[in-house]
């Protein structure tokens, strides 16, 4: 096999959550495999073409990699304008994140090549994503949750689509969980990021949290002023090597 | 989102996009991560109909500094407005149907 891997990429439809349909983009790398898998949990600013690119990184790296589009009920159109409207909608329920992503976990547990790993990755709010999943569902073998906010929320911002905050759901944590978080991030800030590894602590949990000086919230985002570039080299060298050990057989 | 900052009020007006003119019923007022600005967090108005599709909206990123511009542009356009309106109502004009538009100085 050439240095650079080939890949194919398609968009599927899955039985979301109740049987709804939903779009996801699916990336498999060239080759009979077996190989693992990554469930990427998409950002807030939606269904991205950040999320697409990073969906297409892990073929090129190796694992079979699937992202849902879990805004797909907000209707059609540019990312953006879906996100905007799933904004003003308070967002979307955990629960029905949760059903989503199970169809993708249970998509890319049907591929015949997949080494029979599957990991969970997510960022900003698919990174509270990624981490709720990995507290309520068991079919994951390893977590990242990129600088994932509101995982430690007040009593008063808890609601009907977000009732139970992802801090209280660490005793169930399911699977290892690797954390990258930026010292200047506000949401999560570095007093919330302290009270999560706490929690970890507290319930014997395999955690590995990494926390850079001069970065925010966005570290990865080549495309944002947000943007830390040693930040983000070290912290995919961390991702890498974090599933490379929990999704090899 | 992950400033969970957002307010969602009714509007009456109409918005553009393209060569296209939309009729609104929502105006969104966030503080988040911006889309496009080569900016961190902004203040961000979305003016959108939610009975179209998610396309109708017109948006905007903005500073702080510049929201608050605009904030204080608004209550001076507002304030003319309403002394302007108090003035014709005085006169015995009859109130007119919808929203006016202020004649530019």
């Amino acid at each position: 096999m050439s240095f650079y891997r080939g890949m194919t990429c398609e968009n599927i439809t899955l039985k979301g959550d109740k049987g709804t349909p939903i779009t996801a983009y699916v990336a498999k790398p060239e080759g009979n495999g077996p190989f693992p898998g990554v469930v990427l949990v998409h950002h807030l600013p939606g269904w991205s073409e950040f999320y697409i690119e990073t969906t297409r990184r892990f073929a090129h790296h190796g694992y079979i990699a699937i992202c849902a589009n879990l805004y797909e009920r907000a209707g059609d159109g540019h990312p953006d304008d879906v996100a905007a409207k799933v904004r003003a909608e308070g967002g979307i329920a955990d629960s029905q994140m949760v059903g989503d992503t199970a169809a993708a976990v249970a998509w890319m547990r049907s591929q015949p090549n997949l080494n029979g790993k599957v990991g969970i990755f997510g960022s900003c709010s698919g990174g509270r994503h990624a981490f709720i999943y990995a507290c309520q569902k068991t079919d994951v073998d390893a977590c990242v949750d990129l600088w994932g906010g509101r995982v430690v929320m007040e009593p008063s911002e808890l609601n009907e689509k977000t009732p139970v905050a992802p801090i209280d759901m660490t005793k169930d944590l399911s699977c290892p969980l690797l954390g990258i978080f930026g010292n200047d991030d506000r949401a999560p800030s570095p007093e919330q990021v302290d009270q999560h590894e706490a929690a970890l602590k507290a319930n014997n949990k395999a955690y590995d949290f990494h926390r850079y000086d001069g970065a925010g919230h966005g570290i990865f985002y080549w495309h944002r002023p947000l943007y830390r570039p040693e930040a983000a080299m070290d912290g995919w060298s961390k991702v890498f090597a974090f599933f490379g050990k929990h999704l090899s057989k | 989102m992950c400033t969970s900052i957002v307010e969602v009020i009714p509007a009456e007006g109409m918005a553009k996009r393209g060569d296209d003119w939309f009729e609104l019923d929502q105006t969104v007022v966030a503080y988040d991560h911006a889309r496009h600005a080569y900016l961190g967090d902004v203040i961000t108005l979305d003016f959108t109909n939610t009975s179209l599709e998610p396309g109708a909206r017109a948006a905007v990123e903005l500073t702080l500094d510049t929201a608050k511009e605009l904030r204080a542009a608004l209550d001076r356009a507002i304030a003319a407005a309403e002394l302007e309106e108090a003035e014709l109502r005085e006169r015995g004009a009859p109130p007119e149907r919808g929203p006016r538009l202020v004649r530019v100085a």
